[in-house]
């Protein structure tokens, strides 16, 4: 297993796109965040959540990830690496595994970096923006328990997304068409929610993979949310382990 | 001895267009996974149409949610079905509810009234409480009603023309709802009193105004045709739902008093006759109060509420429309069609088969062309029988279920069905030289998604003027082929992008995305001749 994660740490290392995708998320999430954090403009009285504001970025940064985590494994199928990297480690399995752990690893790092960076932004944005204790709104801490459970709620959800979007990605083989698929199984079912009803809008909201798992940004007013935080991150959770394990039997049954 | 050089002969030419049009056709056709994407898009776009209108339900509910069920339930005693809502003369939806004093009129005729005040009541209950006469304010809106209304018939959605004094939009001149000519500015009072006059002869009719009754200013005029001899003519006062507050609307009541009433020439009835037009639950336009009517010798005191205008939509009506039906399953298409056409120039960077083009044609701006023109057709078809298929099926569920579906006119349903089509098409165009540009398939899809398909969902959710901007800038602009609800300058009313309305007019907007694709096509085809292949 080690030399399977130390073969996968090499790949994704020595490939240039690794970095500036890895970049790419930080650098977005945080400045979607901070120009939400800047364009936002409160008058009156409560109804606003600072820290789901201050993360707004992860809607959008949360593609690259998704597009990385793809990459990984389409890449190889694409340019026939996946064969000599099969002969190397024959055990299709351990193989998946060290791509996931890896994949896990980065989203991690950029997760952090990402979600303290939009922390950041809205604690330093948001109280000009109206969101002030003179307007009766907490700063944005950690220090606060629901905020922290956003914060790492938050960095698990990057690294749930990335490991669906390996998932997935092992299930289908093709660039394109994976991050066709990984995109429109996160964006698609918010807009579908605007379009039905209720008693159906509401179980949409509750088992598709992004909007379950971004329950767990809300800190206050959670009854409008169509999860408890933690059960929206283990939906999520879900549709990860799913999709990998998909991907797996896949791996294992088919010929690369 | 002379010798005749060989004739070179003249084989067939090898650089059009068309063989490169046939090659390019060719490569996009063989490859079973492309045309079974387009096959995907068409029935995804189809049968998303299909899920969203489906389950839309329309009805009213007069119990409370049964126990137990979440506050969001339906409610108990629903029936299904919309409130009537009144067709207009070109077959549009209108609102029209007024209080109508009015008797019938034979022949060519002048009528004569002077609208010496006009005042306003605002209801102040909240939206979903009926509106009462006992809860309101003063407040008058700046669309209301006082004056001479001309109508063949007083069933709603007839013709008609009028002239009439309003809230604060000065003397107007109006006819089958959708047609308005400002007179004199300024509001109604006793001081500064208003003289208006409406004249017929045969099928035209003709507004005048006046400050002293004296001298007449012609404000407008109008033929309507097929008046008959025998019309209803008389006093009419309304007041619509103003939008100042909420996005739901408030109703309003608006009361005006008339004297001077003269009517010369013609044949008058010998009575004048109060009538409430379009009142009652069953109407869909919210009224305040039930009209009513008083007279004391020369004087008329009239009290109305609702409009004489084009129907407009949510917060009354919804706002179904042709083109709503189609956005969801739209943006689905799209998606799918993002992937294929990315896929159709990266394919040939990832297997080299671009080195193999460029030799058999050097020129690799006509290779491109070659490629967007199929691209584009291909997208456009696919596009074009989707919507073709989508619309009436659409229609018909929302129909079937109890929804009100905007009339619109074969024109625009068909510009609907086209602009959508284009809408994919331009969209495919752009993404393959986003495509050309990058030459990866990864990037070429996941920009092309953020690009032309995240706006929209991030615009979507978002409100004021950063909506505004967002889908006159961005390429969601382009959804405007969409927009298919009236919009009418003499009706006051929120036209945001939740309510159905986009800042741009169809064509703009789809000029605007048509920039964007010509932005990337034009760097495609400078990098791809300078760089190597």
């Amino acid at each position: 297993m080690s030399d399977a994660l130390r073969a996968e740490w090499t790949k994704l290392r020595t490939v240039a796109s690794t970095g500036w995708l890895l970049t790419g998320a930080v650098v977005l999430t945080v400045g979607v965040s901070a120009a939400v954090a800047a364009a936002t403009h409160v008058t009156s009285g409560q109804g606003q959540d600072s820290t789901k504001l201050s993360l707004t970025g992860i809607y959008l940064g949360q593609t690259v990830l998704a597009v990385l985590a793809v990459l990984t494994i389409t890449e190889e199928y694409g340019t026939g690496m996946i064969r000599s990297t099969l002969t190397a480690i024959p055990r299709r399995i351990v193989l998946l595994a060290a791509k996931a752990a890896t994949m896990a690893g980065l989203a991690l790092v950029a997760g952090v970096l990402a979600v303290a960076g939009c922390l950041l932004a809205g604690r330093l944005w948001l109280p000009a923006a109206g969101l002030n204790p003179a307007h009766g709104y907490a700063l944005v801490s950690i220090s606060q328990g629901p905020t922290l459970r956003a914060a790492l709620g938050s960095v698990f959800y990057l690294v749930l997304i990335a490991l669906l979007g390996l998932g997935v990605a092992t299930t289908i083989r093709d660039t394109a068409i994976s991050i066709g698929a990984v995109l429109g199984l996160l964006y698609l079912p918010p807009i579908l929610a605007q379009a039905v009803a209720d008693p159906m809008r509401h179980h949409l909201l509750q088992v598709a993979p992004m909007t379950a798992g971004l329950a767990i940004q809300a800190t206050t007013d959670l009854g409008s949310q169509p999860l408890a935080p933690w059960a929206g991150l283990g939906v999520l959770a879900a549709w990860t382990v799913a999709s990998l394990v998909l991907g797996g039997v896949l791996l294992r049954l088919r010929d690369a | 001895m002379t010798v005749t050089p060989p004739r070179l002969t003249k084989g067939p030419r090898h650089d059009g267009f068309t063989p490169l049009l046939r090659s390019e056709w060719t490569k996009f056709r063989t490859v079973r996974g492309w045309v079974i994407g387009l096959l995907v898009a068409a029935v995804l776009c189809v049968a998303f149409t299909f899920l969203t209108t489906n389950d839309t339900h329309e009805g009213t509910c007069t119990g409370p949610p049964p126990t137990g069920a979440g506050p969001n339930s339906p409610g108990t005693g629903c029936t299904t079905g919309h409130p009537f809502v009144p067709t207009g003369p070109g077959g549009e939806a209108v609102a029209d509810s007024y209080q109508f004093v009015a008797q019938p009129l034979t022949g060519d005729a002048t009528i004569t009234a002077r609208v010496t005040s006009l005042t306003g009541l605002t209801s102040t209950r909240p939206a979903n409480v009926a509106p009462s006469l006992a809860n309101t304010r003063p407040g008058l809106a700046a669309w209301a009603k006082a004056g001479i209304l001309v109508t063949p018939s007083t069933r709603q959605g007839s013709t008609y023309a009028a002239v009439m004094a309003t809230g604060t939009e000065g003397v107007r001149w109006q006819y089958d709802y959708n047609d308005d000519r400002a007179g004199l500015p300024g509001s109604v009072s006793a001081a500064s009193p208003r003289w208006l006059r409406l004249t017929r002869t045969g099928d035209t009719l003709t507004g005048y105004d006046s400050t002293d009754g004296a001298k007449w200013t012609e404000i407008g005029t109008t033929q309507l045709t097929g008046l008959p001899a025998t019309v209803s003519v008389g006093l009419f006062v309304t007041s619509p739902v103003t939008f100042q507050d909420s996005n739901s609307g408030t109703p309003t009541q608006a009361t005006a008093t008339f004297d001077q009433v003269s009517i010369d020439g013609g044949v008058a009835g010998r009575a004048w006759r109060g009538q409430a037009i379009g009142y009652g639950s069953q109407s869909f336009y919210p009224t305040l109060g039930t009209g009513s009517y008083q007279r004391s010798g020369a004087t008329f005191t009239l009290s109305g509420s609702g409009d004489i205008a084009s129907g407009v939509g949510a917060g009354l009506l919804g706002t179904d429309t042709a083109g709503s039906i189609l956005l969801f399953g739209l943006i689905v298409g799209l998606l799918v069609m993002v992937v294929v056409a990315a896929l159709f120039i990266t394919a040939e960077y990832r297997r080299g088969l671009i080195r193999t083009t460029f030799t058999a044609t050097p020129n690799r701006g006509r290779v491109l062309a070659a490629k967007a023109v199929v691209i584009a057709a291909v997208a456009f078809l696919t596009g074009g029988v989707s919507v073709l298929i989508a619309v009436p099926l659409g229609e018909h569920l929302l129909n079937h279920n109890g929804s009100y579906v905007f009339p619109a006119s074969p024109v625009t349903v068909v510009r609907i069905m086209v602009g959508s089509a284009a809408l994919v098409a331009i969209t495919a165009v752009a993404v393959l030289a986003l495509g050309s540009i990058l030459r990866k398939s990864a990037g070429a899809v996941a920009a092309g998604i953020a690009v032309f398909v995240l706006p929209y969902i991030i615009g979507s959710t978002l409100t004021g003027s950063a909506e505004q901007w967002l889908f006159r800038l961005t390429p969601a602009a382009g959804f405007a082929v969409l927009g298919a609800l009236p919009r009418a300058a003499q009706v006051s009313y929120p036209y945001t992008l939740a309510n159905g309305y986009y800042p741009l007019s169809p064509w703009a907007g789809l000029a605007v995305l048509g920039a964007y694709a010509a932005v990337a096509l034009g760097v495609a085809t400078f990098l791809v001749r300078r760089r190597d292949a």
